[in-house]
């Protein structure tokens, strides 16, 4: 005999009620004329974001007093390449940062020489997508500066960072557009916290894109190319979370 | 046969009282009011049900400016070997088989905060999860804004949301409060408008909840952050936004479930007739 409390036949009756709701919704999630319009929608709130803020607008800075005790590490805190533990053994000292693509004068420098740069330090709070925050203190030179220098030809539209990291041999990679390359926060951090980056936070460099969620904030950056667009790039989208699970793109939020 | 009476601000209504005995119907709802109604019935759980999802790639709240792994959360959804758990503070709640700790339809244990049946999409997916909340977010947004706007327009809400002087009066809210507690609803006359609990709730939730899910919702974006630094400030910094976002979209849910009750103790095919054409069945005077 089947004896049902009623705490238990409410409790199924939600569960069922939900359970066809959520299964309706994710046979309607996976077709691709509801992909396409959630993806509208990414387009939208971008282009909101964009409407409502100048390009400068700064993230906001904290003191020292408000930074988090400890900063947790996330994503790849070691990256396998051989050629990237070499430089690290090395203490980078043959390492160079490339910077190529649409630009009038290719640049390779040494990490030194970066650290010599004019730099910017900021303490600003770091949001991953998955919700946790935490703020920390960034040293490093302004990547308008480096691009400058490299004269970012006229068709140039996105700036590429490819990493050293990888999972499963897929390589990391990020991309921003020209807005969010020239603003005034956005670095390339060498220094964390006072003192050199360390491997777990993207050593030699990990780029700063304040005004955007974590994953856009490539680590263990190694090259630096501007392109007129990211459809050649990894699987196109713009990114390695882009490609492989369909984070936005556009991270403002 | 039945008397219909139009809309409040028709002159025939005032002729209620001269309709003899048999149902009277009225124009309660406008049109405005049945269309957001709905629109939000969907619009609603998708967000939470979303919202849900996206909690799970975190499943701790703190207050103040940061707040990572390392940090002390005043709500965790956990599991640990054996079983699921809500931490409140110090108090540690066993929730096993329904939060931190249960299974799927298969019957595989899932060791996600909130369950597969509560959450889109029901297998866990951060990205997914986004993509819907953020698009759908713009549905609830953009045309509760016009709602809004509409509402005070056509003096919905001066007229029928917002409750007289003498509602507010303490005693008159305690008599309200009793004969909730006894499940007397308002007959005859007195149906035709909200009662003040009603129209507090109601209230609350158009100009408190649903302003603060959306301010507190825009309070964790990075890009806001730069565009209206104020935002953070209102809140007490992005994860205190974060935790009020969550009690606001807890106090939500709890608002749709009294709703939900009050619908079907005051007869729910009048109740849900009257939000799909406007016309309401004034409940007959009881005799007393």
């Amino acid at each position: 005999m089947i004896r049902l409390s009623r705490r238990r036949l409410i409790t199924s009756l939600g569960a069922g009620a939900g359970g066809l709701l959520v299964a309706g919704c994710d046979r309607v999630g996976r077709s691709p004329a509801f992909q396409t319009l959630l993806t509208s929608a990414e387009e939208l709130t971008m282009g909101a974001q964009r409407l409502v803020s100048s390009r400068t607008a700064l993230a906001p800075e904290y003191t020292e007093a408000e930074m988090s005790p400890v900063f947790r590490t996330n994503g790849n805190t070691m990256p396998r390449s051989p050629d990237y533990r070499a430089h690290l053994e090395s203490g980078f000292r043959n390492w160079r940062l490339i910077v190529d693509g649409l630009v009038a004068r290719p640049l390779s420098l040494s990490l030194d020489h970066i650290r010599r740069l004019p730099s910017r330090t900021q303490i600003t709070r770091h949001d991953c997508v998955e919700g946790w925050s935490a703020i920390g203190r960034w040293t490093g030179v302004s990547l308008k500066l480096l691009l400058g220098g490299a004269g970012l030809k006229p068709q140039a539209r996105y700036i590429v960072f490819h990493c050293a990291d990888d999972f499963d041999g897929t390589p990391y990679y990020e991309s921003v557009d020209l807005i969010d390359a020239l603003h005034p926060q956005t670095i390339l951090a060498w220094g964390m916290n006072g003192a050199p980056l360390a491997v777990g936070h993207g050593a030699p460099l990990r780029v700063r894109i304040e005004r955007q969620l974590g994953y856009k904030h490539a680590k263990f950056v190694m090259r630096i190319e501007a392109v007129d667009s990211l459809a050649r790039i990894g699987r196109g989208k713009g990114g390695f979370w882009e490609d492989v699970a369909g984070y936005e793109w556009y991270a403002g939020i | 046969m039945e008397a219909e009476i139009a809309s409040p601000d028709d002159p025939a209504a005032d002729a209620a009282d001269a309709v003899p005995a048999g149902p009277v119907k009225f124009y309660r709802h406008r049109r405005s009011t049945r269309l957001w109604h709905w629109l939000n019935a969907l619009t609603v759980f998708v967000m939470l049900m979303s919202g849900l999802m996206i909690f799970n790639a975190h499943p701790r709240l703190y207050w103040g400016r940061y707040g990572a792994n390392f940090d002390r959360p005043w709500l965790e959804i956990g599991s640990d070997a054996q079983s699921g758990f809500l931490r409140l503070g110090a108090v540690r709640i066993p929730t096993t088989g329904v939060l931190g700790r249960w299974r799927d339809a298969e019957g595989n244990v899932k060791n996600y905060a909130f369950p597969g049946w509560a959450t889109i999409p029901s297998e866990y997916s951060l990205a997914e999860a986004r993509r819907w909340h953020l698009a759908f977010a713009w549905l609830l947004v953009l045309p509760g804004l016009f709602y809004w706007l509409w509402s005070f327009a056509n003096r919905h809400v001066q007229r029928d949301l917002a409750p007289t002087r003498s509602e507010l009066a303490p005693r008159h809210i305690w008599a309200d409060i009793k004969d909730h507690a006894r499940l007397r609803h308002p007959t005859g006359d007195a149906a035709r408008r909200y009662n003040v609990l009603q129209k507090l709730a109601y209230v609350g939730v158009l100009f408190v909840l649903l302003p603060a899910m959306v301010l507190t919702g825009l309070a964790m974006s990075p890009g806001m952050n730069a565009a209206w630094p104020w935002l953070l400030d209102l809140f007490g910094g992005r994860q205190s936004a974060r935790s009020l976002h969550f009690i606001a979209a807890t106090l939500i849910l709890a608002f749709i479930a009294v709703h939900l009750i009050q619908v079907v103790l005051a007869g729910p095919i009048n109740e849900v007739r009257s939000m799909i054409t406007g016309w309401y069945r004034l409940p007959r005077e009881k005799e007393s």
